[in-house]
């Protein structure tokens, strides 16, 4: 049996603020769907099924909130279903409906993240206190910080590598019109001077809470043939998931990902990812998860992903840009965060990136992660059919 | 619809179902019936090619509920797997797509609910439009309650009828060791309009799991597999003046796209947690008085949310494991008044 | 030993809600004494208004006044209000089909008793006092005794919402949708041990009795091995601290003051490491491989914080796994 190989035709996203006042919850899933379902120049009777993510229901204080979203989804009638693998979700979402493709139990599905983190407030929604359990006394950037400096202890990096990717990624946000943050006055000396907010983590390395929304158009062949722009072909995509807290976890890389990682090249038949992709939408809530990812990923070799970030090599005109979008660092509606990756990525390969378009990008990785660094997924997209 | 590759449920197991679930956690309550499902197919924790899972944040009160059940699986090294914020049954969806891509050839899937958690009647409220209808907290009895009037106005059943659903259903889970009514429940008093507490689920703590496996795999797993002839899931709008609420337009159009009614079924297991819904649902799904409609007593006997549509699937394949099915429908609802609704039709071969 | 535990777990939060053209249009009105619909694309007049049409997902905008009376489609009588809901006394919930509308909007109906309601009678609205821009504008529906004025609405000439919206002075935009949810918390058998034994300043893990390693605090299962875990240890009571941040920025309902040192402890004989604060020494003294114990104060659960125990730091080597 093969497989039905996976396009996507169509991709949308909204503009992402603090809050978006002007709009409902619906209006805000809808901006994203219609303008993938206009790059795909589709309406909505084309659409076979909907896959729709999001982090917890506790952000908006809806439970299952696709079921009321359903006339806005355009799903009456038609299959909807909803996943949430914590951070990960986006890209898992993704993941649900590139598969509904490539099975051909779907010919054209919609897929779409959302969150709408001002309904509530995000540092309530995520940490909800639990009795008895001990108090996580640091905040999230607290949870995620002692790892960035176990990262610095194991790899000898120079504690400014972190600013330049927050400097790198803010600049890039200044050419995507989409983004959250669009900080003109932005320079490194404001970046390194910022407060030190969980040693050692910068407030200028630490992502914003946004309101926001991703969707994109997937289809098979015979789709792809109608599209009216190029296409981006999904040539590996996996998710992967270990346990929370366990004796042996490695917070800095996680098995997890390195495994999805693996196997997501093998699909793709991609044997040294620092030569054969492209470019790379990375999951960077915390500046410093860039080189660790680079490792995790197998850009660099243990120790080495700073050096990569420090010689310049992940800037937009690097030879490995990573979050030409401007990433995690300036847009952050959770549970689309992963799926803006995923986006991203095929936007480069469409070559349809606009004022952060990486030249010639022909092979793109989108990367998400969630939980406790426990829940990973990726898809690799080129701009050419993957083979037979 | 044709399956381009043939899926079968190869083993099924299931908690007690209980009032109350206070002395375990989520994942203590799992664990045994992770280890149940993965016996029976013979498989070791983490060796599923696939895990997906279902559950809700709202129904435990905590964010990222899911990610602790997880200590159950055994995911180490770790393994391909996703979790849905719906029923079980729709994880047993995902599922079987991953296996139709041919990615792998084994899949787990589980759900979890503790319903006793919170003020169920209360959470459930919180699945409605959050701007014209959930500020007015109308429960979940209280809006099947309408539609039962609905039904009852439109002359398609009565008070009678209703209560041989319920009496039918819970006779039928004195043969079913995990249900939590059993036997003789008094109709009671009206909870809700025209329906008496006799006509509602109770409200259940309790786990499931399936294991599904592909061609030979399947075979070699389980002497009489429940193929997975079709599967299929649609979706109502939610507003309840939307809809004709005497039917259940989406069940109907799933059973069509599963195959349902390409052939009789012998047996069918409905998700039906009131008794004026399975009124409904045999009419959508075309279940004569022929059909042997929830030998497991259904959710009129146990209502584990998140959980009880999974056990839908579990308890008609289990029929088919046993030789006591040949081909049966199995189904699992979502949403106010069978807003979205899940069909698959599971067949044994041989006689 | 007690057995397991339960507490109280409160989910309440104030959602501030952000309408869009037509939910704002629609409590506006309410607030206006007004009931809008919208007119769907197959010319059917949707109350209470969607903002995309059920049938094509067409995005609808046409606002249609409909008439403050109706007629009952179902109802079931609700003989035990719950908190929150629209009336404190018993009343029936109804499908109200207003005049002019094509479907119908639940609500609460004030009504005796099950006998003086029934499908098909007579409603009208019942204005609450004090309108604010919600569904609860209308206090609920009250028996009516006209009769349908058919067409009536639906001679009113159809209007944009943007002229109508300005007709209004000040439209309500956001919505405070206040909900609380009461739920009880059980952590289960294997955390309830491990509470106990914090109770008496113990820390306790559990030994996976297949990979043999100690998990801390244990939660029931061996995470990696998916078996149960029910071999009790003690760890502790001194650690290492492995890794660590300075923690400058008040978190939410935090009642310590900043600066303080939020740090991952591996205690001696757990195989993986607990998080807890680190003081009795400058936050920029604290180090990777630090030896630490618990100090306990009266009265809470887990340990206040850890101090140095004045050991030699642990090498690197002995506690790099476990970071």
């Amino acid at each position: 049996m093969t497989r039905e190989p996976v396009a996507v035709v169509g991709i949308g996203q909204t503009r992402h603020a603090a809050a978006r006042k002007d709009v409902s919850i619906a209006g805000l899933v809808r901006e994203a769907a219609l303008r993938a379902l206009a790059d795909a120049e589709l309406t909505w009777a084309d659409v076979d099924a909907v896959v729709i993510g999001k982090a917890p229901d506790f952000f908006e204080g809806v439970m299952m909130p696709e079921l009321y979203l359903a006339d806005a989804l355009g799903a009456v009638g038609k299959p909807l279903m909803r996943v949430h693998t914590a951070g990960s979700v986006g890209g898992s979402t993704a993941l649900v409906a590139a598969r509904l493709v490539a099975a051909r139990v779907r010919e054209t599905v919609l897929t779409v993240a959302f969150e709408k983190q001002s309904e509530s407030n995000a540092m309530w929604g995520l940490s909800l206190p639990v009795p008895f359990q001990q108090p996580l006394l640091a905040g999230a950037g607290g949870f995620f910080a002692p790892h960035v400096r176990a990262y610095i202890r194991r790899t000898g990096a120079p504690a400014t590598v972190g600013t330049l990717v927050a400097y790198k990624d803010r600049r890039n946000a200044l050419r995507n019109p989409f983004a959250h943050l669009h900080e003109h006055d932005i320079t490194l000396e404001r970046v390194q001077e910022s407060p030190m907010l969980w040693d050692p983590v910068r407030y200028s390395e630490t992502c914003p809470s946004s309101d926001g929304a991703c969707a994109m158009v997937l289809t098979g062949r015979r789709g792809a043939a109608r599209a009216p722009h190029p296409p981006a072909w999904v040539h590996g995509g996996a998710m992967r998931s270990e346990p929370t807290l366990f004796a042996g976890k490695d917070f800095v890389s996680p098995r997890a990902g390195r495994d999805c990682a693996a196997d997501v090249y093998r699909q793709a038949g991609i044997t040294d990812p620092r030569r054969e992709i492209d470019v790379a939408e990375l999951y960077v809530p915390f500046s410093w998860y860039e080189p660790m990812w680079l490792e995790n990923l197998g850009f660099a070799t243990e120790g080495e992903g700073w050096k990569l970030t420090a010689s310049g090599a992940t800037e937009l005109d690097g030879d490995l840009p990573v979050n030409p979008s401007g990433g995690v660092l300036s847009t952050n509606p959770i549970g689309a965060s992963g799926m803006l990756r995923f986006a991203e990525a095929a936007l480069q390969v469409r070559g349809r990136a606009g004022e952060h378009q990486v030249d010639g990008a022909r092979r793109a990785l989108g990367h998400a992660y969630g939980g406790g660094a426990q829940f990973f997924s990726m898809w690799l997209v080129g701009s050419e059919a993957p083979d037979g | 619809m044709r399956c381009p590759r043939d899926v079968a449920i190869v083993g099924f197991a299931q908690t007690v179902h209980r009032r109350t679930s206070e002395n375990v956690s989520e994942t203590e309550m799992l664990l045994p019936v992770l280890r149940e499902v993965l016996d029976r197919t013979g498989l070791a924790p983490g060796e599923a090619g696939f895990t997906c899972s279902g559950s809700s944040d709202y129904l435990a009160g905590r964010p990222f509920s899911f990610t602790l059940a997880l200590d159950g699986v055994g995911a180490w090294p770790p393994i391909a797997e996703s979790h849905v914020e719906m029923d079980g049954a729709w994880a047993l969806y995902e599922a079987w797509v991953e296996l139709l891509t041919g990615a792998t050839d084994t899949a787990l899937v589980y759900a979890c609910g503790k319903s006793s958690a919170g003020d169920l009647d209360a959470v459930l409220t919180r699945q409605l439009d959050p701007y014209c209808t959930a500020p007015l907290w109308p429960g979940p009895a209280d809006l099947a309650a309408l539609q039962a009037q609905a039904l009852i106005d439109a002359g398609a059943t009565d008070e009678t009828e209703l209560a041989a659903v319920a009496a039918r259903n819970r006779a039928a889970a004195r043969d079913n060791p995990y249900a939590q009514l059993r036997g003789r429940v008094p109709m009671g008093p009206r909870r809700a309009g025209p329906l008496r507490t006799g006509d509602c689920p109770p409200v259940s703590d309790g786990a499931a799991a399936v294991v599904l496996a592909a061609g030979d795999t399947a075979r070699r797993m389980c002497e009489r597999p429940a193929w997975i002839r079709g599967l299929d899931h649609r979706i109502d709008p939610q507003g309840l003046g939307l809809r004709d609420l005497t039917e259940a337009s989406s069940a109907r159009l799933a059973a069509e796209h599963a195959g349902a009614f390409d052939a009789p079924v012998d047996t069918a297991e409905i998700h039906a947690p009131f008794t004026a819904q399975e009124v409904i649902l045999r009419r959508a799904l075309r279940l004569g008085p022929e059909v042997t409609v929830n030998p497991s007593g259904g959710a009129l006997a146990a209502n584990p949310v998140m959980v009880a549509g999974l056990v839908r699937f579990g308890e008609a394949a289990a029929r088919i494991h046993r030789g006591e099915s040949r081909r049966a429908l199995a189904h699992a609802t979502s949403g106010p008044c069978l807003q979205q609704n899940l069909v698959g039709v599971l067949e044994g071969e041989g006689p | 030993m007690s057995g397991p535990l339960t507490a109280p777990l409160v989910v309440e939060f104030p959602f501030t809600r952000s309408l869009g053209p037509v939910q704002s249009a629609f409590l506006t009105g309410l607030r206006e004494r007004v009931v809008l619909g919208v007119r769907a694309g197959d010319g059917r007049v949707l109350v209470p208004p969607t903002e995309y049409d059920p049938g094509t997902a067409e995005e609808l905008r046409e606002l249609v006044e409909v008439a403050p009376t109706g007629t009952v489609t179902t109802w079931a009588w609700n003989p035990a209000p719950r908190p929150r809901q629209p009336l404190p006394t018993p009343f029936a919930w109804v499908l109200v089909r207003l005049d002019g509308a094509d479907t119908a909007l639940l609500h609460a109906l004030d009504a005796p008793g099950p006998d003086a309601v029934r499908t098909g009678m007579r409603v009208r609205v019942r204005w609450a006092a004090d309108r604010t821009g919600a569904i609860t504008d209308i206090a609920c529906f009250e028996p009516y005794e006209g009769e349908p004025r058919e067409g009536e609405a639906h001679e009113d000439e159809p209007y944009e919402s943007g002229p109508y919206i300005r007709e209004f002075t000040d439209p309500v935009t956001g919505i405070t949708t206040p909900a609380r949810l009461d739920y009880t918390y059980a952590p289960g058998s294997a955390q309830s041990r491990y509470l106990a034994a914090l109770a008496r300043h113990r820390i306790v893990g559990e030994r996976c009795p297949a990979c043999r390693r100690v998990c801390v605090p244990p939660r029931g299962a061996c995470p990696t091995c998916g078996v149960a875990t029910r071999e009790q240890t003690e760890v502790g009571p001194r650690g290492t601290v492995t890794t660590y941040c300075v923690v400058n920025i008040k978190a939410r309902n935090a009642a310590i003051d900043v600066p303080y040192v939020y740090a991952h402890i591996a205690l001696d004989g757990a195989d993986q490491a607990l998080h807890g604060r680190i003081a009795g020494i400058p936050c920029d003294r604290v180090r990777m491989g630090l030896r630490v114990e618990p100090v306990w104060t009266d009265g809470a659960r887990h340990p206040d914080h850890y101090r140095p125990t004045g050991e030699p730091d642990a090498a690197y080597d002995t506690y790099k796994e476990l970071l």
